[in-house]
């Protein structure tokens, strides 16, 4: 298979020298991020295949480190010359000075593949990824007249990056990413509604043996049909029930930003200080795990060269842990966590979440719907935003319906619900045992963007205050 | 291009329109070709506690080709100027021809005439401030901030410049090529009470760096912060809100989706049976207008190298026109209105509003908070992305702010939603301020005031 090709982006006396001159200002530390990505997309909508994109990002980011000065330059240019000019810059942004000789002594390459690929996307013909977005739009269309306007969307990438750096790290991976999404229009007498439904993960084509785009299509179809109904949520504090998979985004707005360390060292996360604590409802045990084979935010190393962890980080309610970066890590004096990320070459790492999520509790499902006299149940998240250093959070519903004396009845138009993370940690009295990975996520900080997973079991927060506009 | 650069053809780059004018010249019988690049670079200086914490240094380029036969698109990209690179981009974008859908409106953008405007998009001394000054700079904001209130920390003190040079050419005779740069500086705070902490920011912008006004940064990144300390939770009601001309430039951003040609053809736009009809309170004029220098996102051609214009939306509160590319305005049989927006090389051209204004009143925020009985001065808006569908029209953010009562502000307020749709928010509009402020965002910013609106809180 052309994807595990083990040939190296940069050879390694190359990168030595490279690591070598990134030092020669007298930094501590130098680090080379190697990227070599091919990307093909293809769009549909209105019945239409838009276009097909075949996309290549290639290119290194040199990073030098001189007391707490962080100097970066990147460059697409990956030939010797062309790399020792990008660590000569990087050098003298982090410190003007002299700093005599270094020798970079670089471990064997190790790789470490998140999960096997089957069948390579780069190796399956256009026509074929094209074809998924004909039946997904087919299938949508089939299912009411009420269907005006469908996009669907197909997209996989294969990068390969390269780490190493002045303590020796020399580390590779080849991440595949393949991703479907689909939209849908529906119109009624109450104007329009939408629908949506989409996977990724980080293995092949394969990914389409056991998803159907046919019924993703079809789910984002009758979700924005059954909308049509939808009344107008309601507005003040409500029980809120959120089925499995589809709320993981809670936990990364509620806690996950807010366990970065970079966040905490800046004293900008309302989780700084709390080690040790109660900081949660002792039914939460949250995990961020990087190692989760064919999860969207699965790696086999961080950007930093460093292999992927599992870290426990809330367990039976007590923080045991924030997420860590190489620098975070270094200023503490303990091992990062692999959690340093970026969304490309040209991007400085800094700590980022992977797959997150929150360990299955003991309730039936249906019980924690029944035990709910009045309420929102969620069945499907959008996205969210927090603001670290207060707590609080929001994160839209896009598909839900009321709560009736333990019942689930009538759908709701769509709002954002918002809460304070530390507060709804706490508020969380139902943890169900039917635990699910949620759709693929794109997670934005500091204007970069990576793919992060998140998942959990249906559970019930006591008190939530959702944002609509019925009394 | 974006950041307040643009195109000019007294300020052309030789060397990339060489490049594209060499890939269209490939073009065989039959094929449509239009080629797109872009070169730039950027410097970032983050401060913390007194020190640089990062320093970026920066460059960038890349290429995309667009190929369009019988009716077919087919697209590619690399982020590199490499020759051999750029032949196998136009040889990938040949190869995705075949699999795009037969489309009789496909297709490139066709000269129209209509005259660019000159604007002024390079500041020679912009171009030559140099590094040492860009850290003090940085430095000065952070201690700025700091002396402002003894309450106050600062999470980042950032500056930041970019250059860029962009360069189209295609099959049907555009050529256009051009350069800009730009920089911004931003502050982040925090404010601390006991166990509470609230956050705020700002930023200045200027042709160069002398034109940052420090000081007003630093003081209202230091109050938005401060500012919030002790805010509570408010109770639920329908009120008034007073947005921010930040929020404002928001809520303006998300109707540009509405207002987009296409969407209307896709049947994407609650707009889309409306046209001459009222949509809005008779006090909102709407323009898109890039070609007003005093605009952020100002240009003088859009993303397929059109001339900008000026296109008035929604007149006295009746909906005039859409805006269009060339391609959604062969889909609806009307003509580019110079609306083609473009996110760099890697991406084919889309639509959308580059510049929109709303037609200032004449009362300042304060007269407007006056003459608010019961309401809510909103500072700040969390999750448009989330709570806000432009298609259904459905509107409900997180916010934060101060309470209004009997004309004059009184506690401060968080963890609520403002809700409504944003079709009933254009009709509730009930002021508009005069206050103008050109943001570095699509939209301009003035105080706004909606009456109406739901309040979710306790």
């Amino acid at each position: 298979m052309s994807i595990s090709t083990q040939e190296n982006l940069v050879e390694a006396d190359v990168i030595a020298k490279v690591l070598a001159k990134g030092r020669a200002t007298g930094a501590e530390f130098s680090e080379i991020y190697i990227e070599d990505k091919r990307s093909t997309s293809a769009g549909l909508d209105d019945g239409k295949v838009e276009q097909v994109t075949s996309g290549r990002d290639r290119g290194a980011g040199i990073r030098v480190v001189a007391g707490e000065t962080t100097g970066f330059a990147h460059t697409s240019d990956l030939s010797e010359r062309g790399l020792l000019v990008a660590a000569e810059a990087a050098a003298a942004a982090a410190r003007q000075g002299d700093g005599g000789v270094h020798k970079i002594a670089l471990q064997p390459l190790l790789r470490h593949p998140v999960n096997t690929v089957r069948i390579a996307p780069n190796e399956v013909p256009k026509a074929s990824k094209v074809a998924l977005l004909n039946r997904a739009n087919a299938a949508a269309r089939s299912i009411d007249g009420a269907i005006v306007q469908v996009s669907a969307a197909y997209g996989d990438s294969y990068k390969r990056i390269l780490v190493a750096n002045s303590d020796g790290v020399f580390s590779a991976d080849d991440q595949v990413r393949t991703l479907f999404r689909v939209s849908v229009v529906a119109t009624g007498d109450a104007g329009m509604q939408t629908g949506y439904d989409s996977l990724g993960h980080t293995i092949g084509f394969e990914v389409f043996d056991e998803n159907d785009v046919e019924e993703m299509a079809i789910r984002a179809a009758k979700q924005a049909i059954v909308k049509l109904q939808a009344r107008p949520a309601p507005s003040g504090s409500l029980p809120v029930v959120i089925k499995q998979g589809s709320g993981g985004v809670l936990f990364h707005e509620a806690c996950g930003h807010g366990l970065e360390a970079d966040l905490v060292g800046k004293g900008a996360s309302v989780y700084r200080g709390k080690m040790g604590e109660l900081v949660a409802s002792p039914l939460v045990t949250l995990i961020d795990d990087g190692t989760m084979s064919g999860e969207w935010g699965a790696i086999g190393i961080d950007d930093e060269g460093h292999p992927s962890q599992r870290n426990v980080l809330i367990e039976n309610g007590i923080l045991t842990d924030y997420m860590w970066d190489f620098l975070r890590a270094r200023k503490e004096n303990r091992r990062q966590s692999g959690n340093g990320r970026r969304q490309s070459y040209a991007d400085l790492p800094m700590v980022r979440m992977t797959n997150t999520f929150v360990t299955n509790g003991t309730e039936d499902p249906d019980d924690i719907v029944r035990a709910t006299e009045h309420g929102v149940y969620v069945a499907k998240l959008g996205g969210g935003s927090v603001d670290t250093a207060s707590g609080d959070f929001v994160f839209g519903m896009v598909e839900a319906y009321l709560i009736e004396n333990g019942e689930i009845t009538e759908p709701l138009r769509e709002s954002n619900l918002i809460g304070n993370g530390p507060q709804v940690l706490k508020d969380i009295d139902l943890l169900g045992n039917d635990f699910a990975m949620g759709n693929p996520g794109m997670c934005g900080k500091d204007g970069q963007g990576v793919p992060v997973g998140d998942g959990q079991p249906t559970l019930r927060v006591k008190a939530m205050t959702i944002g609509g506009t019925a009394a | 291009m974006s950041n307040g650069s643009g195109n000019s053809s007294s300020n052309n780059v030789p060397d990339l329109q060489a490049i594209v004018d060499r890939v269209v010249a490939k073009a065989s019988k039959g094929e449509q070709i239009e080629a797109y690049v872009s070169r730039g670079g950027e410097t970032a200086v983050r401060v913390y506690e007194g020190e640089v914490e990062h320093f970026v240094s920066a460059q960038s380029e890349g290429i995309g080709i667009r190929v369009i036969k019988d009716g077919r698109t087919g697209f590619a990209y690399a982020g590199t100027l490499d020759a051999d690179a750029i032949a196998e981009v136009l040889a990938d974008a040949r190869d995705n021809v075949a699999f795009g859908t037969p489309d009789e409106y496909a297709g490139l953008a066709e000269l129209d005439g209509v005259a660019q405007i000159p604007q002024k998009f390079w500041d020679d001394e912009l171009a030559a401030y140099a590094t040492a000054d860009k850290i003090s700079l940085t430095k000065e904001l952070e201690k700025l901030t700091l002396g402002m209130d003894s309450r106050v920390r600062v999470e980042e003190s950032n500056y930041d410049d970019g250059w860029g040079e962009v360069a189209v050419a295609t099959t049907t005779g555009i050529r256009e090529s051009g350069r800009g740069n730009s920089c911004y500086v931003s502050v982040s705070t925090l404010a601390d009470d006991g166990d509470e902490t609230q956050t705020g920011f700002s930023f200045s912008v200027g042709d160069s760096p002398k034109e940052f006004n420090l000081p007003k940064a630093a003081r209202e990144a230091a109050d938005r912060a401060t500012r919030l300390l002790g805010a509570v939770k408010p109770p639920s009601k329908r009120t008034t809100v007073v947005l921010d001309p930040y929020v404002t430039s928001q809520f303006l951003g998300v109707l540009s989706s509405t207002l987009n040609g296409e969407n209307v053809s896709k049947g994407r736009s609650f707009f889309a049976d409306k046209l001459g009809e009222k949509v809005a309170d008779p006090r909102i004029t709407l323009v898109d207008d890039p070609t007003n220098p005093l605009a952020y996102t100002a240009t003088d051609i859009d993303g397929e190298g059109l001339a900008a214009r000026r296109n008035v939306l929604i007149e006295n509160g009746v909906l005039k026109m859409f805006v269009q590319s060339s391609y959604s305005a062969r889909r609806t049989g009307t003509k580019s209105t110079g609306n083609a927006t473009r996110g760099g090389f890697a991406g084919t051209p889309g639509v959308g509003c580059l510049a929109m204004q709303l037609q200032p009143g004449t009362q300042s925020q304060e007269e407007l908070i006056k003459g608010v009985d019961d309401g809510v001065w909103i500072q700040m808006v969390q999750g448009l992305h989330s709570g806000v569908n432009p298609i259904s029209g459905d509107f409900s953010t997180g916010a934060s702010g101060m309470m209004i009562r009997n004309g004059a502000v009184a506690e401060p307020v968080r963890e609520f939603t403002i809700a409504s749709t944003l079709q009933r928010m254009l009709l509730d509009i009930v002021a508009i301020g005069g206050d103008i402020d050109w943001l570095p965002s699509r939209a301009v910013g003035l105080t706004l005031v909606i009456r109406d609106v739901t309040m979710s809180g306790q």
